[in-house]
């Protein structure tokens, strides 16, 4: 009864004009950015968020999240008519959505990966719904040693899987932790590492680094490579667009598998929608009745990942929403923006801001119907974005990054740091560092030192204060046991062979 | 450039990085009255750095000896996003003197004909027609306050 009265209290603030508008505003984005190749959701939010600060926080997160969930949808546009994935999570729907679409049924393809979407992605909320509450309530028994604990555990996970070599990893993560040291400590008032720029003081703008990063980053990436690609016709007509019965009875349990592998998989730090994606195309190939035909143009195997990649959206806010530990680069910069907005994420959220979180759970059930109702008849207006020339795309990433990171506190020296940012995020991409373990360790970097301070503190500098306590003591034994993982060979063999079908 | 030579250089810069910042930290009290002092944190960081970027560097100089015909990285093609880059940092430099909109115009004309090799016609329509959108949208519309020159913009 709770949840059905705190969702109805949702939906009443997901139902005003003002949340509809920018809830269809972040989907229709989302989707768009999505649509893109080299624009990614972590860099389309990074440079939004600097303009939601004047707007009610929670109208802004719902226009956020829209764009998290539906660059998913968006994803798979590119993956089918040109076997380019605009999402890593949308690699795998290359292996059979595009040669659906040689098979000239790119429109069926396209439709299936819409209704999965919007399957998995209603599951995936329903989820969030039950789940959330309760573990925010047993979080409430957490003291710093577990919060520590509890990150420490967020950042092995991620180092885990975020790249080739944990050794970069690690070191990305270290780089993140540092960066979240500059400025005034929290405790001593002390300034440091602030290369005497009073600027630094109030530490390293988060916004500057992260559009630096992501945004920048991709831009220089993409620079690189010149040149198109011949994108499939989609047949005219809504009909052409649906999926036919046989098609969705074909894809019954992929729906179902997409929706359970992407919530549980997002649910884990560092883990994400391309592992989700890939497990559940196993999966499905693995109890298919003609395996054999993945990879020639199955339905089945668009729709078991797209769903996946969906559910995986939902899953990642719950540890964001419930703990306040982000899984990976999106929702890192989603913590960065609620901070920015004065809340503290945490198990207190959806008590002290009821109408935060359900507003946010009953608006990603609109999103997901503005989005099915958007995707079917609107893919061939999306498959156009395709067209936009690279010489407008770059330059228009470029201002709108300028003038949202200048816009925060009216700061060039912001801008320079975006800047300085964008080429590290340059060379860390070519040289396969991790961003997504920098960027987690500097935003959990300032709550990171806290709390292991304030445990020492606690315990008068006794270390074992991490370790003694059950719940601290279980979390850090996993941390470490997930970080010496790779030394057994098997167990190593498999996580590269993981991250190579990612890359 | 070769990824294991790169990885080398990372190695050894991050290591470098890692002593500056225990460099630092040991002139930061290690302990303070109310129990780990502001160096505390930032000199186990500093070690770690250290450690792991001795170790890429070790793996990197490993596989370097193994594998010495490894593919190279075009080096035309990371000019072409160095150049990028440095077009952005002296677009930057140039707002607080000539303002965001003919900065930006200079930045996307530059990226237009020097990278993407389209007509300088082109490009310049391109650079006034997104700098008179984002004037539009951002100033006119939204009130957000953008680098200005003399002349107003």
């Amino acid at each position: 009864m709770d949840a059905l009265s705190n969702l109805l209290l949702g939906f009443s603030v997901a139902l005003t004009p003002i949340n509809l508008f920018w809830c269809l505003v972040g989907v229709v984005l989302g989707t768009t950015v999505g649509v893109l190749p080299g624009l990614g959701p972590a860099a389309t939010i990074a440079m939004l968020l600097p303009l939601t600060l004047k707007m009610d926080h929670t109208t802004a997160i719902i226009a956020l999240a829209g764009i998290f969930y539906g660059a998913r949808y968006g994803g798979s546009t590119t993956s089918i008519l040109l076997n380019i994935p605009g999402e890593s999570s949308s690699v795998v729907t290359c292996l059979d959505g595009y040669q659906l679409a040689r098979k000239g049924r790119a429109g069926a393809a396209l439709g299936i990966s819409a209704v999965a979407s919007f399957i998995a992605g209603t599951i995936g909320v329903l989820g969030l719904m039950l789940i959330a509450p309760p573990l925010a309530r047993f979080a409430l028994r957490f003291a710093p040693p577990e919060y520590f604990a509890l990150m420490v555990l967020g950042l092995a996970m991620v180092v885990f899987l975020a790249g080739e070599s944990m050794i970069k990893a690690l070191l990305a993560m270290l780089v993140g932790l540092w960066l979240a040291t500059i400025g005034t400590d929290l405790f001593t008032g002390e300034s440091r590492f602030t290369f005497g720029q009073a600027k630094l003081l109030g530490g390293v703008d988060f916004i500057a680094a992260t559009v630096g990063i992501f945004a920048i980053g991709e831009v220089l990436v993409n620079l690189q490579s010149r040149g198109g690609a011949e994108i499939f016709k989609i047949s005219k007509g809504l009909r052409n667009l649906l999926p036919t019965l046989r098609d969705l009875k074909d894809c019954r349990f992929a729906f179902l598998n997409g929706s359970l592998i992407g919530f549980f998989i997002g649910a884990l730090p560092g883990a994400g929608a391309t592992v989700a994606s890939f497990l559940s195309y196993g999966l499905e190939k693995a109890v298919s009745q003609h395996p054999e035909k993945f990879g020639t143009g199955v339905i089945e195997g668009v729709a078991a990942p797209e769903g996946a990649n969906n559910a995986d959206a939902s899953g990642a806010l719950v540890p964001l929403l419930t703990l306040g530990i982000p899984g990976g680069n999106t929702t890192a910069i989603l913590l960065g923006g609620l901070i920015l907005w004065g809340y503290k994420p945490g198990p207190l959220l959806i008590q002290e801001h009821p109408e935060l979180f359900w507003g946010l759970v009953a608006s990603m059930y609109v999103g997901n119907v503005l989005l099915l109702i958007l995707n079917i008849p609107m893919v061939p207006l999306f498959a156009q974005i395709l067209r936009l020339p690279y010489y407008v795309l770059y330059p228009l990433i470029l201002g709108i990054s300028i003038v949202g990171v200048y816009s925060v506190n009216n700061s060039l020296f912001d801008v320079w740091v975006m800047g300085l940012f964008g080429l590290l995020g340059y060379l860390m991409r070519k040289l396969d560092f991790p961003a997504a373990a920098l960027i987690l360790g500097m935003v959990l970097g300032d709550a990171l030192e806290r709390a292991l301070r304030q445990s020492l503190m606690m315990s008068q500098g006794d270390l074992s204060i991490l370790i003694i306590r059950p719940i601290s003591g279980t979390l850090l034994f996993i941390a470490a046991a997930i970080l010496c993982l790779p030394t057994l060979r098997k167990v190593r063999s498999w996580r590269i062979e993981a991250i190579e079908r990612e890359a | 450039m070769r990824r294991d030579k790169g990885n080398l250089t990372a190695g050894i810069v991050l290591a470098g990085f890692g002593l500056y910042v225990i460099s630092v930290a040991v002139r930061l009290p290690y302990v303070s009255d109310v129990g780990p002092g502001p160096g505390f944190f930032p000199l186990w960081l500093g070690i770690g750095l250290v450690l792991f970027a001795s170790t890429l560097i070790f793996k990197s100089i490993t596989s370097l000896r193994q594998n010495p015909t490894k593919e190279t990285e075009a080096w035309h093609l990371m000019a072409r996003s160095l150049s990028g880059w440095l077009a952005l940092m002296i677009a930057i430099a140039l707002l607080g003197s000539i303002g965001f909109v003919a900065s930006f115009i200079i930045l996307t004309i530059f990226l237009t004909v020097a990278l993407e090799r389209r007509p300088a016609l082109l490009a310049l329509g391109v650079g006034v027609g997104l700098a008179v959108a984002f004037h539009l949208i951002f100033v006119v519309a939204l009130d957000v306050s953008l680098p200005k020159a003399v002349w107003g913009f």
